[in-house]
């Protein structure tokens, strides 16, 4: 067993876990934060997708042990106050999921990529949404979505910068 | 899929690291951004007793300028040398190259060093470190020793780092002002290379005065195409010399047949895309 | 009476969808995320090889494994006798075998379960599977289907004493429905001035690829026993595992929480669901199922897999005069719930918008050593479509006839609807000429017809193709009579029910079962305009066995068709019983009493009770007549009548790099008619991602067997699903004319995407191609394939492409798992 310490959506949380367990595994099972979702084994749906230290992460490929000390967005952790992110809400203007599997990995993706480029064009969102696969959508509604997103973000809003709250959860 | 039960290490310097490699014996794994090793531990290809993760030595991560070359620390993200200023002026076609390797999240996790230990010869870095014959710095218990690119690759998987031995820097010669193009052909933007060419050159007055040009998956290692360099040199940048001098690629190659291409495919696209890559590169 | 909010019309209106409200926020619920307190998980141990003779199986290790419970065998859980479902048996005389939970004897494919762990973790399940050693010994695979046909072929199941399966015909002389086809081909054959054209198809086989991997979740605790299952057919499920494992049905209960994505890959009665449903009844704990991706490629079932024998006949005018099709269809090891009928669903539509006089469909199952197949998005007709689409741009080739102006020769005109086929089927409604006239403009066919000279008299190096699909669909599954001609083991109602709540909400229930379709919003728009309420007011419940008692759940484009009018059908019954309360209310004869915007109101007064009111009256039941219960809740079963045939016009303008072979997609339009639409958000949806999955059978995905049988494309890395980077946007646009089968006159939207643009992608390839001497590109066109063509069409050879060999390079699936190497960082 090894000891982990981590912020998760703003709770800080410290555990034992075996070292081979997945971040993913041990944020769905362990902190119960099932909107997090696996859909492959070799890290190419991208379903998984978290932000580790403020970057897009697959949290299928990266172990629990390895995110000590660090910091975890999930998709639970990203509407404020009861106000969904821009993202979050293109995505549901725009029709950008039908099952609903993909879309936290690609949630969190495009709130990643509009933080590099926050006016990306057509081809730019695809290539920056390249390692999340998605079988419902075409994609082409998720395009517009993270486009849509992208004007309201406009003016300056910040996308992703949460600081740690009290301990709580699971925590120590 | 879950991997097997393993222990996991984190030292803090590359001599601590070293240490718990000897110690973990036989079955210990080096794990630097891990999104090639995590997956595969995942399948269970691979089942390492202990993993030494070598995320806690800071000492290996960052970009650095050394003289005429830029020292890059083996831990270092892709998407820190994509985004490297120091990259983009001296050493362009690596960030070209960098760029193209799979997705935004494995760009924010998996490593150079990791990229070219692992020695996949589909793998898009090697044909650039072996193009612009970087050195490859190797620690081990004894200290350190310098690889010259074109000593570092022997095989599928399989490198001159030795047993005990971790790769810590990779030092690239600085190609300032040179044009350059990573053209990679691939079945989907996800997948990896089927064939990429790696297209450094420097041209003077409207010739070719000199160029480097490294393969990707057209042989059991990244492969520098000398012949086409040779060829080029001292050609006008134009596209019917360029192209005859591609002609000359698949020299020495033993381009691999498999589900995506057979081995005349990969041939033929070699000297296709090396005649993009030229002309891309020379702008 | 009491004001109420001014109700709109939802019908028609693009409302963003209500489920997204917990989808974007990860308070989804999926089966994986049901661990109920003690829940054991299972792993499943799976054969390496497609055949062989099971000689041994020593548990012992891994019965000693921490964490393990148990380590069980058919035998040893009593299930040898237990065979899985087929629901279709497609003749008589079909041949099937029994497919086990876990094979017993011998193994018939790689990735057949043949020995299943209990442990108290999933990680601990895995670590123990790896150590049960099964010996084996090998046997001949069976893998290709000719050769499996032919005298002295290796048998799939000895007893069975063949590898077919069954063999269907229907012949529209024998049936009457139109003439002989053989004699339109002798005839053609006879005559100068008509043509004969042979041709065949491949369809390869795909990977359904749901991005939800399958799970199951049984747990034993109290009365009933509840499955969870990641299942796109909750109630069917419930029946059959009554059926299969003697489970009362009234003591079971199936939830299908939310399910994600099905494709038709859902549609199965698998055997990991009667495993923890037998072995959660066993050990009296909840008892978890979770596949990985590669389980899922390996061994949930497959789709497509034929080879197409098409022979069609003209008049040298272009006039169609007989289309002859005979088919083979890989079923697989084994036979899926409805895998032996797929390829027949396709039987009614070769034919499909063109007046053939004469027709004749024969198709051959035949059983291989391969994973099974079933359903997959289109299931029979996506085939069907590609084989009618592509030959008649042969037959255009071979008439020196612009391919668009010979489709309209021969197809049904708009005012001949409706209009009876030569398969028998009655297209109620339809216009070709409209679709296809607006989708050209939208294209600019002649535009790029001329870009296309153009291109070609510079032998430009990027040469560029136009694609056509002009195609319909059967949609509706199905009139019941319909099916039981055909033999299927069910009928095709759809069952629905209202309940009004005291405080005026609206619970809908119906028994189709969404998994990423829509449903609850289209379902709500379709209520809040039948019985005037808010569409915030209804809550549309759905996939729940106890909840939603009756249905038959949710594939080939039938909720909307059906489960949408049986919703129709309930809410005129509470219209009806809330009209008599209203009367007797407003002291007024029912037949003064007149329904519109959620108001009940006496003719020619301004009296009147809103339908709120009237459900809380006959909640509170304080006054109401004496000749009814005091309830407005009301129950529908519809049948439907007939199937609906949405049509449309697809058009691809493809650009291909003639020296590395380098397929792109540079504009796509298509213009559909799928009826009345009562979302256009969702119906854009549903056709983005049919045409992407449509688009990717062309382009991109195949499922391949190296010569062991094993298959190749086992994760992510090889069986290349395209992503965003690798699709275009696409110009989609939609037409109506009404079905008239229904009061809605909706047609289904859930397939079109899917079986219109996979002809339309390779007639574009070969368009592109077919002035060098192409003829004909296999699909997937992948780069290589469109150079290796162009090689032989100049009389160059090439190398064969070994289909079924992995480099030790390039990823994951590509490192042999037996004989793991390398340094891996």
């Amino acid at each position: 067993m090894a000891q982990v310490r981590v912020t998760v959506d703003g709770v800080v949380y410290a555990d034992d876990v075996e070292p081979r367990t997945l971040l993913v595994h041990y944020l769905r099972e362990r902190l119960g934060k099932t909107g997090t979702l696996v859909g492959c084994d070799t890290s190419n749906c991208g379903a998984c997708t978290v932000h580790l230290n403020g970057q897009s992460v697959k949290s299928c490929s990266v172990l629990a042990v390895q995110v000590d000390g660090a910091e975890v967005t999930t998709i639970e952790g990203i509407a404020r106050d009861g106000k969904l992110h821009p993202v979050q809400e293109a995505f549901n203007e725009c029709h950008a999921l039908q099952c609903g599997y993909c879309t936290p990995g690609m949630i969190m993706q495009s709130i990643d990529l509009l933080g590099d480029n926050p006016d990306p064009n057509e081809q730019e969102v695809r290539e920056g949404i390249e390692g999340n696969l998605c079988r419902c959508t075409g994609y082409q509604n998720i395009v517009r979505a993270v486009q849509s997103a992208a004007e309201k973000m406009k003016p300056g809003a910040q996308a992703d910068v949460q600081s740690p709250v009290s301990v709580a959860g699971g925590g120590d | 899929m879950i991997p097997s039960k393993f222990d996991y290490v984190k030292p803090s310097s590359v001599a601590e690291a070293i240490t718990a490699l000897r110690d973990g014996g036989d079955d210990a794994k080096i794990l630097a951004g891990g999104q090639s090793l995590i997956p595969v531990l995942r399948l269970r290809l691979a089942t390492p007793s202990v993993l030494i993760d070598l995320g806690g030595i800071p000492e290996l991560r960052g970009i650095r300028e050394d003289g005429d070359r830029i020292a890059i620390g083996a831990m270092t993200a892709y998407y820190d040398v994509i985004r490297d200023d120091l990259v983009k002026q001296h050493v362009r076609l690596l960030a070209q190259a960098t760029e193209t390797v799979a997705d935004g999240q494995v760009r924010h996790r998996g490593t150079l060093g990791g990229s070219l230990a692992h020695a996949d010869p589909a793998g898009d870095l090697g044909a650039v470190a072996l193009a612009l014959d970087a050195e490859l710095v190797i620690a081990g218990a004894d200290g350190t020793r310098t690889v010259p690119a074109s000593e570092f690759f022997v095989d599928y998987f399989t490198t001159a780092i030795g047993e005990g031995e971790i790769l810590t820097e990779i030092r690239f010669p600085k190609h300032t002002g040179w044009g350059s193009h990573y053209e990679k052909f691939n079945r989907t933007a996800q997948a990896w290379s089927m064939v990429a060419i790696a297209a450094a050159i420097r041209v003077e007055g409207g010739t070719i005065a000199e160029a480097r040009v490294g393969l990707t998956n057209m042989g059991t290692t990244p492969i520098r195409a000398t012949g086409v360099e040779q060829a080029l040199v001292g050609q006008p940048a134009t596209a019917d010399a360029v192209r005859a001098a591609a002609d000359h690629v698949t020299e020495g190659t033993s381009a691999p047949s498999d589900a995506d291409a057979a081995a005349d495919y990969r041939e033929h696209l070699a000297k296709v895309l090396t005649g993009r890559a030229v002309l891309a590169a020379v702008g | 009476m009491t004001a109420t909010a001014e109700p709109t019309v939802e019908f028609g209106k693009a409302r963003p969808r209500k489920e997204d409200a917990r989808l974007i926020t990860g308070r989804s619920r999926y089966t994986d995320a049901i661990t109920p307190s003690g829940t054991l998980h299972i792993a499943v141990v799976r054969s390496p090889l497609a055949h062989a003779t099971i000689t041994g199986v020593d548990k012992s290790e891994a019965e000693q494994a921490p964490g393990v419970v148990g380590v069980y065998t058919a035998a040893d859980l009593g299930l040898e006798g237990v065979g899985l479902p087929c629901a279709w048996p497609v003749t008589p005389d079909m041949k099937a075998p029994q497919r086990p939970v876990l094979a017993t004897g011998t193994v018939h494919f790689a990735g057949e379960g043949v020995a299943v762990i209990v442990a108290r973790s999933p990680a601990e399940a895995r670590d123990a599977a790896d150590l049960v050693e099964i010996d084996y010994e090998p046997l001949d695979p069976v893998l290709d289907m000719e050769a499996a046909l032919a005298d002295g072929a290796t048998l799939v199941h000895p007893d069975l004493g063949t590898n077919e399966n069954a063999t269907w015909v229907f012949d529209s002389g024998e049936a009457g429905t139109g003439t002989s086809v053989s004699d339109a081909i002798s005839a053609a054959e006879a005559d100068p001035d008509q043509v004969v054209v042979r041709r065949r198809f491949r369809q390869q086989r795909l990977i359904p690829a749901f991005m939800e991997p399958r799970s199951a979740v049984c747990d034993p605790t109290g009365e009933q026993i509840t499955l969870y299952a990641a299942t796109q057919v909750p109630h069917i499920l419930r029946t059959m595992t009554t059926v299969t494992l003697g489970v009362p049905e009234s003591k079971l209960r199936v939830i299908a929480p939310d399910v994600g994505g099905g494709f038709g890959g859902k549609i199965g009665v698998l055997p990991e669901e009667m495993l923890v449903v037998a072995l959660a009844q066993k050990l009296g704990k909840p008892v978890k199922w979770s596949e990985t991706r590669s389980e899922s490629l390996l061994a949930a079932h497959h789709g497509r897999d034929q080879i197409q024998d098409i022979t069609i006949t003209a008049k040298k005018d272009g006039t169609v005069t007989g289309l002859d099709v005979k088919l083979l269809a890989d079923m697989g090891a084994y036979l899926g719930l409805v895998g032996p009928g797929v390829p027949i669903l396709g039987a009614f539509m070769f034919n499909a918008i063109y007046k053939f006089p004469a027709y004749r469909f024969t198709c051959t199952n035949v059983f291989t050593t391969k994973t099974l197949t079933d359903a997959y998005r289109g299931a029979g007709r996506p085939e069907a479509t590609f084989a009618v689409e592509r030959i008649m741009d042969e037959l255009a080739v071979e008439l020196g006839r612009d391919p668009m102006e010979l489709r309209e020769q021969n197809w049904i005109k708009h005012e001949e609807f409706p209009f009876t086929t030569v398969c028998g089927l009655t297209y109620d409604s339809g216009n070709y000429e409209q679709a296809t006239q607006q989708a050209m403009e939208l294209f600019d066919y002649a535009g790029l017809r001329r870009e296309q000279e153009e291109r070609r008299r510079n032998n430009d190096p990027v040469q560029l193709g136009i694609g056509i699909s002009t195609f319909t669909e059967m949609c509706g599954l199905a009139p019941s009579r319909v099916l039981g001609s055909l033999s299927y083991g069910a009928g095709g109602w759809e069952a629905a029910s209202i309940r009004m709540l005291a405080t005026g909400k609206v619970e809908v229930i119906t028994g189709a079962s969404a998994h990423g379709q829509g449903h609850e919003t289209a379902f709500s728009q379709i209520v809040a305009d039948q019985l005037g309420v808010p569409f915030e007011d209804v809550e549309v419940l759905h996939g729940d066995t106890q909840i939603s008692p009756k249905g038959l759940d949710t594939y080939g484009s039938r909720s909307l068709v059906v489960g949408g009018i049986a919703i129709v059908k309930a809410a005129d019954k509470v219209i009806a019983k809330a009209k008599k309360i209203a009367a007797h209310l407003l002291e007024a004869s029912e037949d003064d009493i007149e329904f519109a915007g959620g108001n009940f109101t006496v003719r020619g007064t301004d009296k009147g009770r809103s339908i709120q009111e009237i459900a809380f009256a006959a909640f509170m039941a304080h006054d109401y007549p004496e000749d009814m219960e005091p309830s407005l809740d009301s129950d529908a079963v519809y049948d439907p009548e007939n199937f609906s045939f949405p049509h449309g016009t697809h058009l691809a303008a493809i650009e291909i790099d003639t020296e590395t072979g380098h397929v792109d997609l540079r504009k796509y339009v298509c213009v559909d008619d799928i009826g009345n639409v009562v979302n256009p958000l969702i119906v854009e949806g549903q056709v983005h991602g049919g045409l992407a999955q449509g688009i990717a059978q062309a382009l991109f995905e195949e499922a391949n067997y190296d010569d062991q049988g094993t298959l190749v494309n086992g994760t992510f890395v090889d069986y290349t699903l395209p992503s965003a980077a690798d699709l275009p946007s696409f110009d989609t646009r939609t037409v109506s004319t009404p079905a008239t089968s229904n009061p809605l006159g909706v047609k289904g939207v859930g397939e079109a995407g899917t079986i219109a643009s996979t002809p339309a992608i390779v007639n574009g390839v070969l368009d592109a191609l077919r002035h060098l001497g192409v003829r004909d590109v296999e699909m997937p066109c992948t780069s290589q394939r469109v150079w290796r063509a162009l090689q032989d069409a100049q009389g160059r050879s090439t190398q064969e492409t070994p289909v079924d060999t992995h480099s030790p390079g390039a990823g994951l699936g590509s490192i042999d798992p037996n004989n793991p190497q390398g340094e891996v960082q």
